[in-house]
């Protein structure tokens, strides 16, 4: 059967985001770009969310524990046993899909509120464990991973992660390729399986699909690919924390997606700039402003959110689908 | 006439209530069986049992030679089984052609099997870009049919088809289920109104506190609208 979108129309939109993207490693200056590189990273974790929570309408709170997993999957075998950037980051994806695995077989005997804090009481645990086993984790003071090591040797050529532009470059990479391959999966077969049980899980199952094991491979994937970003975090930025286990980064890519908007391919990167440059901006805009309220930049982040929720219910790029662009994956 | 699908002594319970009760049934090839009787007499339990919804203790659910009986609900459909359970319940985010793509990933056989299904409805073809939530409410019956039948099915469950339909949506549908029947596909029809089935059914089975009590042909209830009025309660 023909899809009713002509396929042209996505992939140029995606292929010039991704164009935009790398012209700004040229263009901007180095706060902006060394910002924007961390935002590509975190915008994988949040695609890796978005498609368990906007495409299969499975709401977990505890996607933390994926990301920390490639975290500290990649930085674990890095600093203790001087694995190469490379292999970790394999290390790093694999400890988040069989994390992922390991948890979906339990969490999805359960669904909606009970799934959202069965995800979240692994991830706690998972949390706790960074703290537990802190002589090899060292914690809330985290791991540094020793700037030699982050390099990536390729026959002929020797990539240098310290180096902004091939950070900013390595993580376009990164980005450009979970993004991609979003836009694949959410247009695939598998993708239309995964929207349909969002919709009506009993009516997917009665045309003849296994619910339970699409919805395993959706959070294995979700899993795996928010691992990528962790690791990707670990070996470009060379830090990996136990605060980036905690509940507050399981909540983040919720926010996120439902700001750039759920089920959209490219929300999750509008949520994650959108968000990182309220809070960037909102600090010394209320220190110059309002210099004796003593408020938080999180309580504009906030309002901002409440603001956006009620004239953006479906998220920014969810919205401008309803409304405008249609065609928009 | 060869035998379809053949129900067996099926015996159901929903937690301790048992609300099918030896329920036996023999379907044909191409025929449209029609399941009467009162509110709660299991009707629809007969069918979400086929299906594989409601598990059976007790009987065999066997179609074309083959035990569908323990079968889990995804996997009787790919046997070749379609459910169009009351209330449609289509995926409403999706279009109209997205829902028939749904339907042609499990059995059907492409391009070849959408055109037949919207030979069928050619409504549906002027509405393939729109989306589903928003059609009214005989398209959406008229989707929600044409989706089950993307699965190239031997056997397809109505229930209810006719729920809250206008006069002519509702011929229009007793026609597709006629012109099922001339193609081979078997129909078991749920419905209340006796009135909306009896042009369309070939035989009848009453259907009473779980038991498949009577199964006689459609000339046969008309002929003898004492029986409609012993097991529904109306004519």
């Amino acid at each position: 059967m023909k899809p009713v979108n002509t396929p042209a129309r996505p992939l140029i939109l995606h292929g010039a985001v991704i164009a935009v993207l790398f012209a700004l490693n040229f263009l901007l200056p180095d706060y902006h770009h060394g910002v924007l590189a961390r935002v590509m990273v975190l915008a994988v974790f949040a695609m890796g969310y978005n498609l368990l929570f906007g495409y299969t309408g499975l709401l977990s709170l505890g996607h933390a524990m994926f990301f920390a997993a490639g975290l500290y999957g990649a930085a674990l075998p890095m600093v203790h046993l001087e694995w190469s950037a490379l292999s970790s980051f394999g290390t790093g994806i694999a400890a988040g899909a069989l994390l992922a695995l390991a948890v979906s077989l339990l969490a999805l005997r359960t669904t909606g509120v009970a799934f959202m804090i069965v995800t979240m009481m692994f991830a706690q645990v998972a949390y706790l464990l960074t703290l537990y086993f802190g002589e090899w984790t060292r914690g809330d003071e985290g791991l540094v991973i020793p700037q030699p090591q982050r390099h990536i040797a390729l026959p002929g050529l020797d990539l240098d992660l310290t180096s902004p532009t091939t950070r900013y470059m390595t993580a376009l990479v990164l980005f450009s390729a979970v993004l991609l391959a979003t836009l694949a999966i959410v247009r695939s077969g598998f993708g239309r399986v995964l929207v349909a049980i969002r919709e009506n899980e009993e009516r997917t199952r009665l045309l003849g699909f296994d619910v339970f094991a699409n919805k395993l491979a959706a959070v294995t994937l979700s899993g795996a690919i928010c691992a990528a970003a962790g690791a990707t975090y670990a070996i470009l930025f060379g830090y990996a924390g136990a605060t980036f286990a905690s509940i507050q980064y399981s909540i983040l890519p919720l926010l996120w997606v439902l700001l750039g908007g759920a089920a959209t391919t490219l929300g999750p990167l509008i949520g994650v700039l959108l968000m990182y440059y309220l809070v960037d901006a909102s600090g010394p805009l209320l220190e110059q402003y309002l210099p004796g309220w003593k408020l938080s930049s999180l309580g504009i982040v906030g309002v901002s959110l409440v603001l956006l929720v009620l004239f953006f219910p479906k998220g920014i790029l969810g919205t401008v689908r309803e409304r405008w662009v249609k065609w928009l994956p | 006439m060869t035998a379809v699908l053949t129900i067996s002594g099926l015996d159901c319970y929903y937690g301790a209530v048992q609300v099918l009760r030896g329920f036996s049934l023999t379907l044909e090839r191409g025929e449209v069986h029609c399941l009467l009787g009162r509110n709660g007499a299991g009707k629809t339990t007969a069918l979400k049992a086929i299906m594989g919804l409601v598990p059976a203790r007790a009987g065999s659910i066997v179609l074309k030679g083959r035990e569908l009986t323990r079968l889990p609900p995804h996997e009787v459909p790919k046997a070749g089984i379609a459910y169009v359970p009351q209330g449609r319940r289509l995926f409403a985010e999706m279009t109209v052609a997205e829902n028939l793509e749904i339907g042609l990933m499990t059995r059907g056989k492409g391009d070849q099997t959408r055109e037949s299904v919207l030979e069928l409805f050619p409504l549906l073809r002027e509405r393939l870009r729109q989306r589903s939530g928003t059609l009214s409410g005989g398209e959406q019956q008229m989707l929600a049919m044409a989706r089950a039948l993307c699965l190239e099915p031997d056997v397809l469950l109505l229930d209810e088809p006719t729920e809250g339909l206008m006069p002519s949506m509702i011929a229009r549908i007793r026609e597709t289920v006629a012109t099922l029947g001339q193609r081979g596909v078997s129909t078991i029809l749920v419905e209340q109104r006796v009135d909306a089935v009896l042009p369309v059914a070939t035989r009848v089975t009453f259907v009473d506190t779980g038991r498949a009590r009577q199964t006689v042909a459609v000339e046969e209830v008309r002929a003898n609208p004492g029986m409609v009025m012993h097991y529904v309660g109306v004519t």
